[in-house]
């Protein structure tokens, strides 16, 4: 569904992302791991296509995304993209953040939208805090509001970048329960994440970044106990 | 070091101070207050009393006779009635203001963009609010008041002074609103216009629903004062021979040979102004507030 080739991005002298190959397969769970730096929000940035890439190729249901007649709201509408620091929207209530995307962007009808998310809300268990203002919630509430704000917009693929690093660690846990759920109803994703035991538990393979290079990839049970490069091992060893 | 923190202990530091209850730091401090306002009020009012001419000032600034004429108008001597010459102050600031929200918005929006077609205009914007910002605004009153009739393009070399009066303030207000809202649009963080365009919203929408929603309500303050400002300064367009309320003014000061009239002028300005500014507060009080409880 999604394949990266070779992709190459620079920031003036800077290389961030040196030649990154990656593929995403329909329903598939892929989480990227590596040190701050190594690249991943970068490479989620990329296929979002809020960044532009130098040289390779991103490809999404078969169509390049470098092609100048792609429209990156089209591109965006189906890959949804959710931050560190949330990025919910201070002025808007709860609900009116989730609806914004559908309506706005997808010309949907209000009062069909709201019934959804209304759903949705419910699901995370917070239907009751639809009229709040985001900086009413907890930070573990925000960005679970933040997931369902990419999920109102019926992605068919979800990228998460660090999307637990900015909480506090007892609000960390109700983040995590909620792309577990996800993951196993099917919803197809790509995680940056430092939580190794949650990249363990949920992806269907895992890749480890280093200073823009992608070093190894393959099913958690490779990479966790029997990494096949230093780099890896050395890197498994100072999270763990 | 014990930790204990029992109150009673022998050892526990005294914080009562040789003030004694809230309440009454409270009262003592509400007559301080009123009895510090008294003695700064009478010191002003008692030098009208105790200068040599106070006599003459208080007569010539505040003769309630002549302040009378002067808001009724005596046609036979020539006075216009400030209390009809006050409609072309507001008109000419209510219309301004809105003219002045539309370019200003429009020019701001031009000068954060990036698109390489407006490159011309972006630097025809900067150079007009560098000259508009610089430039004093009773010189632009004369500029175009004076300068556009002559250019004789038929129409638009015949309006009305006071027409020519918005004109002037329009460009010159525009300028420096245009700054405000431009700062209020750089204020809002990256990661919300991030969040906007990875929902698919078009530059426009994101502009539209999330950045000038959030703009606006940080540069409200700013942009009151800079209206106050402009309510005020409709009174420059009496130098082309518009008798707006301040020209009624000094034409009853020099008719009647006495001052009242402008300070009448001067109630009226306050009597707009004064609200305004309150209500800014309250404005920059409440936001205040807003993001403390937000933290």
């Amino acid at each position: 569904m999604l394949e990266l080739k070779d992709v190459v991005k620079r920031f003036a002298d800077n290389e961030v992302l040196s030649g990154i190959s990656l593929q995403l397969h329909r329903h598939e769970v892929v989480c990227l791991i590596g040190a701050s730096g190594s690249g991943k929000s970068t490479l989620l940035r990329c296929a979002n296509m809020l960044e532009s890439i130098d040289a390779g190729s991103i490809t999404l249901f078969g169509q390049a995304l470098e092609d100048r007649r792609i429209d990156p709201n089209l591109v965006r509408r189906h890959i949804a993209l959710v931050f560190q620091s949330f990025n919910l929207f201070p002025h808007l209530s709860v609900l009116d953040n989730i609806v914004l995307g559908p309506v706005y962007a997808m010309k949907r009808k209000r009062a069909e939208v709201r019934e959804e998310a209304l759903a949705l809300l419910e699901r995370i268990g917070l239907r009751d805090r639809a009229d709040e203002f985001p900086d009413r919630l907890s930070g573990g509430q925000q960005q679970r509001v933040a997931i369902v704000r990419s999920l109102a917009m019926r992605p068919t693929l979800l990228l998460l970048d660090e999307v637990t690093s900015a909480l506090d660690p007892t609000l960390v846990g109700e983040v995590l329960d909620l792309l577990r759920d996800l993951a196993s109803s099917g919803t197809t994703m790509l995680i940056a994440t430092h939580e190794m035991n949650f990249a363990k538990d949920v992806s269907h393979q895992v890749a480890y970044l280093d200073k823009g290079v992608l070093v190894e990839k393959g099913t958690p049970e490779q990479i966790f106990t029997s990494p096949q490069h230093e780099a890896t091992r050395l890197f498994l060893e100072r999270v763990r | 070091m014990s930790l204990d923190t029992d109150a009673s202990s022998s050892n526990t530091p005294n914080l009562f101070g040789s003030r004694r209850s809230r309440l009454f730091v409270g009262r003592r401090g509400l007559a301080a207050s009123s009895i510090s306002t008294v003695l700064l009020v009478g010191a002003i009012v008692l030098i009208l009393f105790v200068a040599p001419g106070g006599a003459v000032f208080r007569y010539y600034f505040f003769n309630f006779h002549d302040m009378r004429i002067a808001w009724d108008g005596h046609s036979s001597q020539g006075i216009s009635a400030l209390s009809r010459s006050l409609f072309t102050n507001v008109w000419m600031f209510l219309v301004s203001e809105v003219l002045v929200l539309f370019f200003g918005l429009t020019i701001a929006w031009v000068r954060i963009s990036h698109t390489p077609v407006l490159f011309p205009v972006r630097t025809l914007v900067t150079v007009y609010t560098d000259v508009f910002r610089g430039v004093p605004l009773l010189i632009v009153v004369y500029l175009v008041g004076d300068g556009v009739p002559a250019l004789k393009l038929g129409f638009i070399s015949n309006q009305s002074p006071a027409i020519y009066g918005v004109v002037a303030l329009t460009l010159t207000y525009s300028a420096y609103v245009s700054e405000v809202l431009r700062a209020g649009i750089n204020s809002v963080p990256h990661g919300q216009l991030l969040a906007a365009r990875s929902l698919g919203l078009t530059p426009t929408s994101t502009m539209r629903r999330v950045v000038l929603p959030q703009a606006v309500r940080t540069v409200i303050p700013p942009l009151l004062n800079d209206f106050v400002s402009l309510q005020k300064d409709t009174a420059l367009v009496s130098v082309l021979g518009v008798i707006e309320i301040a020209n009624a003014g000094q034409i009853s000061a020099s008719t009647l040979f006495n001052g009242s009239g402008l300070v009448a002028a001067a109630l009226f300005f306050l009597a707009l102004t004064i609200p305004m500014t309150r209500l800014t507060d309250h404005l920059i009080e409440r936001d205040r507030s807003r993001r403390l409880a937000g933290s």
